[in-house]
C-alpha cells in the first residue's frame, strides 16, 4: 500500500554568505491516509522547515538540497510551480502558529476564504460564500454570516484560529500540516482548538502532521511520533510505545520533564544545557553534550536510526542497552 | 475626539497668528506703503500726512490688529509693482503652480507603483538593481540640474520639447488652464519631469522597502500556503498592505513637492507663484511677499490640519500619543 | 595613541574596511574636503584676483576641446574666470558653509532638544510644539522666505557682503527642528535608564547630568544625522544661490556657479554649469552614502518623522 505522504532522505539548507547551513539533515518519515503523525522537538530543532518544506514554501534562504518528497504518489518537490500550487491549500492546508499574523489585516474573512476556494475550484462568488459558511459552521463559529463581513481585527486569538482552520477545510484536503496551532493562543482556549482539530480529522478523513513542541499534546492526540533533535530525526514510533517506553536519552529527558509524570510536590526534571545553534552542531551525536549516558563512540560516531522493538520503534542512540526501561530515570 | 480636534484647530489659529505676526513684521520694518501708494517723487510733509493717515503712527500692537483684521477679510495689501491688490495676483498666479504639482504628481503616481512593486518582488533583477543604483544618485542630484539636463537634451539638443513658459492656455471660469490645449500640456512635460524627479526615487525607495517588508509577513506565506496566485498575492495581499503607510506619507510630502516649485519654476520660466516671489524679491515688493508669505502659512497649516485630523479619525494611537 | 590602536581594532573600523561603498565615499569626501581647504594653493588662478581676469577669455571651452586653450584646464565662465580655479573655491565656500550651517542648527537643536528632553513639562510641549509646527513646513520654503526676508532687510548689496555668514545662519534655522526632535528623543530614552536615575540620587545636579551624562548618549544619532544633513546644507545653499537668494555671482560657490552658467547652456556653453554641477552630486552623493552606511553600523534609534 502507498502512502498519503512519503518524505525520503530530505535535506533543507541555508544559504548564507559564509556557506551553507545545515537546518534539516537527512529525514524520513511517511504518514498513511486518515493517520496523524506528531513532529515533536524545540524551537530551532527545525519540524517547522520540515513543514514548510513539504509544500516547500521555505523562507528566502532557505532550499531543499537533497531527498524526495511523495505525495498521492506524485513527487511533488519536482513538480512546476504552477502544479504545486494547485496542491497548496488544495490537498494540502497547512495551519499556522499565531493567528494574530495569520489573516491579512486589510481584507475581510469573506474575502480570504473565496478568494481560496476559487484558486483552485471554478466556482461563482455565491457558490464560494455557501462553501465558506458551511465550514465556519463547522468550527462552531457564531453567526458565519456577519463573520464573513468582519475584519481579523475584530475577533479573538482562538475565533481566528478558527477561521483559519475553516479556511483549512475549504477544499477538502488529504492532509492539515498544522504547526504549533494552539501555542499563541490562551491556555483556556488551547484544548478546544485541539479537540476541534482531531475531531475534524476524523469527520473528514484527513491526514494531520501536528508539529509541536508539547509532547503532552502529541501524545494525546497522535498515533505516531516523530522527535526532531538538531535538524534530525532521533526516535520515531507509535505514540504508545514512546511514550511509555521512550529509547532516546532526549525524549526521556522530554518526557520526564512533562508535568504529570512525576509525584505531585517532586521537582520537574530537566534536560541540562541547550539545543546546539545551527553553526556549531556537536560532531558524533549531537545530543552528547546534555546526555547523560554520553559515552566516548556518542563524541566520535553519529548513531543512525535502528530500530528497537519489531520494526514499529527506531531510535538513534549508541547506548540503546542502557535506555531499557528508563522511563522515570533519576540521576 | 472632539475635543482633539478643538485643540487641534486652536492650535492651527495660534500657528496663523504666529506667521501673521512674522508678515506683519516684516512689512513693518522692511516694507513702505507709502512708497509702494505714491512713489519717491513726494514731498516730505505729504508723505508724513500720508503716514498719519494710513495710521503708521499708532501703537505697534493696533496696527498689527488692523493687519489681522484686514488679512481676515481678504486684504493682503496692494502689490507696488502689478498696483492690485497682492492676493489677487497671487490668486492669478496659482493655477499655473497648482498645474505643475499635479503634472508632478500623475507622473510620481503612475510611476512609482509599478517601478517599487517590481524591484520589491525581483529585487535581484538587473532593472531593479539599476533602479535602486540611479535612485540612489538621483536623491543627490538637485531638482535645477535634473531640470538644466532635460533642457539641454530635449530643448536644445533634440529640440522636441518647449524649455520655457506654459504655452498657449485657456480660460475656464477663471482658471488659466494649460491642461486643455495640446501646447499647453507639451509645455508641461519637462516642468512636472523634472519636479517629479526629486519625489520619484523617494517614493519607490519607500514602496519597495515597505513591500518587502509586508511580503515577510506570516499572512503573505499563508497566502501562498493557500495555493493563491501568485499575483493575487502580490497585487492585493501584499500591495494592499503596503498602500496604507505610502499614501500617509504622501499627504505630507505634497508640500515638499511645492516647495521644489519655486526652483523648477525658475528654471522653466514658469509664471507661477514661486516665479512671482522671486520677482517681488529682487523687485522689493514687501507687501506681495508679505501676502505670499501669509498665503503659503494658511496653506501649510490647512493642509497640515487635515491630515493630522484624518490620522487621529483613522489611528485612535495618535490621538493619545498626541496629548502631553 | 593607544586610543587610535583601540579603534583600529574596533567592530566599527572592522566593518568600514570591509565595506567597498563606505571606503570608497569616505576618501573621495576626504579628498574633497582637503581640496577645499588647501584650495588658495592648489588653484591655479585666483577668482578673487579682479587684475588676472580677462573678459577676453571670457566662455573659453575645456582645454581638449576646439577652441580651449592650455591655461584653462576646465574651460572659462562668463567673467572670463578659469573654472577649474573657481570650481574649487566654489567647492570651499559650499563645504564651509555646509559644515557652518550644520554645527549652528546642531547645537541650536541639541540644546533646544535637551531643555525639552530633560526638563519635560510645560518647557517640553513649547518648545517642540514650536519645532513640530516649523517641521511641517519644508525646510526649503523656511530657507527660501527667511533668506529673502534678510535680503529685503539687509539691502542686496550688504547681504551679497554678508552672504555667507547670513547662509549659515538661514540654513541653520531652516533645519534645526530635525536635531531637537532626535536629540529629545534619545534623551527620553537616556532618562529612564538607571544610571541617570543613579547620578541623581547621589545629589548631582541636573545641569551636569545633562551635559555629561546624557549628552554623551545621544551623541551617536546626532552625528549620524549630521552626515546626512552636510549633504542637505551644501544642497540648499546650491538651490538658495541657484534662485538668487543665496551667494552672489562674484562669490563663487556651487550654486552661484551653476547659477551663472545656467543662462549659457542655451547657447552652447554647456560646461560652466556643468562642472560644478557634477562636482556638487560627487559631494551630496559621497556624504549620503557614507551616512547611510553610518546608520547602518551605529543602527541609532532615530526619530521618524
Amino acid at each position: 500500500m502507498t502512502h498519503l505522504l512519503e518524505v525520503e532522505n530530505l535535506e533543507v539548507k541555508f544559504a548564507l554568505r559564509f556557506g551553507d547551513l545545515t537546518a534539516i539533515d537527512d529525514i524520513s518519515f511517511y504518514l498513511d491516509k486518515k493517520e496523524k503523525l506528531g513532529i515533536v522537538g524545540e524551537s530551532g530543532a527545525g519540524k517547522s522547515v520540515t513543514g514548510f518544506a513539504i509544500i516547500n514554501l521555505l523562507s528566502k534562504p532557505g532550499y531543499i538540497a537533497g531527498g524526495r518528497i511523495r505525495f498521492e504518489g506524485r513527487e511533488i518537490n519536482r513538480l512546476s510551480a504552477e502544479a504545486l500550487r494547485q496542491i497548496r491549500g488544495n490537498r494540502i492546508s497547512m495551519i499556522f502558529q499565531d493567528p494574530m499574523m495569520t489573516l491579512n489585516p486589510v481584507l475581510t474573512i469573506g474575502t480570504q476564504m473565496v478568494e481560496t476556494v476559487q484558486a483552485h475550484r471554478r466556482i461563482g462568488k455565491a457558490e464560494a460564500r455557501e462553501l465558506a459558511l458551511e465550514k465556519l459552521r463547522k468550527v462552531y463559529i457564531p453567526s458565519p454570516e456577519k463573520r464573513l463581513d468582519q475584519y481579523p481585527h475584530e475577533m479573538s486569538g482562538g475565533m481566528r484560529q478558527r477561521i483559519v482552520i475553516a479556511i483549512a477545510l475549504l477544499t477538502d484536503p488529504a492532509l492539515i500540516i498544522a504547526d504549533e496551532p494552539t501555542t499563541a493562543l490562551d491556555v483556556t482556549i488551547q484544548a478546544g482548538i485541539m479537540e476541534l482539530l482531531t475531531e475534524l480529522c476524523e469527520t473528514e478523513a484527513m491526514g494531520l502532521i501536528l508539529i509541536t513542541h508539547d509532547l503532552a499534546v502529541v501524545s494525546q492526540v497522535t498515533e505516531r511520533i516523530a522527535v526532531m533533535y538538531a535538524g534530525r530525526i532521533i526516535e520515531t514510533g507509535y505514540t504508545t510505545d514512546i511514550v511509555t517506553h521512550p529509547r532516546h536519552p532526549y525524549t526521556i529527558g522530554l518526557i520526564n520533564s512533562l508535568p504529570g509524570t512525576r509525584q505531585a510536590g517532586s521537582r520537574l526534571e530537566q534536560i541540562p544545557g541547550m539545543m546546539p545553534n545551527l553553526t556549531a552542531i556537536p560532531e558524533g551525536c549531537a545530543f552528547h553534550p546534555r546526555c547523560f549516558l554520553a559515552a566516548d563512540q556518542c563524541r566520535r560516531h553519529r548513531p543512525e536510526l535502528t530500530a528497537v522493538s519489531g520494526g514499529r520503534h527506531w531510535a538513534a542512540c549508541h547506548r540503546l542497552d542502557q535506555t531499557l526501561g528508563h522511563n522515570h530515570l533519576h540521576r | 475626539m472632539f475635543a482633539f480636534i478643538v485643540r487641534r484647530v486652536f492650535q492651527a489659529i495660534l500657528v496663523m497668528v504666529v506667521i501673521a505676526f512674522i508678515g506683519f513684521s516684516v512689512q513693518h520694518s522692511i516694507g513702505d506703503p507709502v512708497r509702494d501708494m505714491v512713489g519717491e517723487r513726494v514731498s516730505l510733509a505729504e508723505r508724513e500726512a500720508l503716514r498719519e493717515q494710513l495710521g503708521l503712527n499708532d501703537p505697534v500692537l493696533a496696527q498689527f490688529g488692523r493687519f489681522c483684521w484686514k488679512a481676515l477679510h481678504g486684504d493682503l495689501g496692494t502689490s507696488y509693482f502689478h498696483k492690485r491688490p497682492a492676493l489677487d495676483v497671487i490668486v492669478s498666479k496659482a493655477p499655473a503652480t497648482l498645474e505643475l504639482v499635479f503634472g508632478a504628481t500623475v507622473i510620481i503616481l503612475s510611476f512609482c507603483f509599478p517601478v517599487g512593486i517590481y524591484t520589491a518582488i525581483q529585487p535581484r533583477a538587473w532593472f531593479s538593481r539599476f533602479v535602486m543604483a540611479v535612485s540612489t544618485i538621483g536623491v543627490a542630484v538637485p531638482v535645477f540640474l535634473t531640470a538644466i539636463v532635460l533642457i539641454y537634451v530635449f530643448g536644445v539638443e533634440l529640440q522636441w520639447l518647449p524649455t520655457y513658459g506654459r504655452g498657449v492656455t485657456v480660460n475656464v471660469g477663471g482658471w488659466d488652464t494649460g491642461l486643455l490645449t495640446a501646447d499647453g500640456l507639451l509645455h508641461l512635460i519637462l516642468p512636472s519631469v523634472s519636479l517629479a524627479s526629486i519625489m520619484l526615487p523617494l517614493y519607490i525607495r519607500l514602496i519597495r522597502s515597505e513591500m518587502m517588508e509586508v511580503l515577510e509577513t506570516e499572512y503573505i506565506k499563508f497566502a501562498w500556503a493557500k495555493g493563491l496566485s501568485r499575483w493575487r498575492v502580490w497585487l492585493l495581499h501584499a500591495f494592499k498592505n503596503t498602500l496604507l503607510p505610502v499614501i500617509t506619507v504622501f499627504g505630507v510630502e505634497i508640500g515638499i513637492l511645492f516647495a521644489f516649485t519655486l526652483l523648477t519654476e525658475t528654471v522653466f520660466q514658469w509664471q507661477g507663484m514661486g516665479f512671482m516671489f522671486l520677482e517681488a524679491v529682487e523687485r522689493s515688493d514687501t507687501a506681495l511677499l508679505v501676502a505670499y508669505l501669509v498665503v503659503v502659512g494658511v496653506m501649510f497649516v490647512v493642509i497640515n490640519t487635515i491630515v493630522d485630523i484624518c490620522y487621529g479619525l483613522i489611528n485612535p494611537m495618535v490621538r493619545i500619543a498626541g496629548n502631553p | 595613541m593607544r586610543g587610535w590602536q583601540r579603534f583600529k581594532k574596533s567592530y566599527f573600523f572592522y566593518s568600514f574596511r570591509r565595506d567597498p561603498v563606505a571606503l570608497t565615499s569616505f576618501t573621495i569626501f576626504f579628498f574633497l574636503v582637503l581640496v577645499s581647504l588647501f584650495a588658495p594653493a592648489i588653484a591655479p588662478h585666483n577668482p578673487y584676483d579682479t587684475s588676472t581676469i580677462d573678459v577676453m577669455d571670457a566662455e573659453l571651452p575645456p582645454s581638449w576641446m576646439d577652441g580651449g586653450e592650455e591655461r584653462f584646464w576646465l574651460g572659462t565662465d562668463i567673467q572670463g574666470r578659469d573654472l577649474y580655479s573657481t570650481m574649487l573655491y566654489g567647492l570651499r565656500t559650499s563645504v564651509a558653509i555646509g559644515i557652518g550651517a550644520v554645527l549652528f542648527q546642531g547645537i541650536l537643536g541639541i540644546v533646544v532638544g535637551l531643555t525639552a528632553g530633560y526638563v519635560g513639562g510645560r518647557v517640553d510641549s513649547l518648545l517642540m510644539r514650536v519645532a513640530d509646527i516649523q517641521f511641517s513646513i519644508p525646510y526649503l520654503i523656511v530657507a527660501i522666505i527667511t533668506s529673502a526676508i534678510f535680503q529685503l532687510a539687509f539691502g542686496l548689496g550688504r547681504f551679497e557682503q554678508l552672504a555667507m555668514p547670513l547662509l549659515i545662519v538661514i540654513i541653520g534655522i531652516s533645519e534645526w527642528p530635525k536635531y531637537a526632535r532626535t536629540v529629545r528623543a534619545s534623551v527620553l530614552g537616556e532618562k529612564q535608564k538607571e544610571y541617570v536615575e543613579a547620578a541623581r540620587v547621589i545629589g548631582l545636579n541636573p545641569a551636569r547630568i545633562m551635559y555629561r551624562h546624557i549628552l554623551p548618549n545621544t551623541l551617536t544619532p546626532v552625528l549620524v544625522i549630521s552626515t546626512i544633513q552636510v549633504a542637505q546644507a551644501v544642497m540648499s545653499e546650491a538651490a538658495l544661490s541657484f534662485l538668487g537668494l543665496g551667494m552672489p555671482v562674484t562669490k563663487p560657490s556651487l550654486g552661484s556657479l551653476i547659477k551663472a552658467g545656467f543662462q549659457y547652456v542655451f547657447s552652447g556653453s554647456w560646461w560652466i554649469s556643468t562642472f560644478p554641477g557634477i562636482l556638487l552630486v560627487t559631494f551630496t552623493l559621497v556624504v549620503i552614502l557614507f551616512g547611510d552606511w553610518l546608520r547602518d553600523v551605529l543602527n541609532p534609534k532615530l526619530y521618524k518623522g
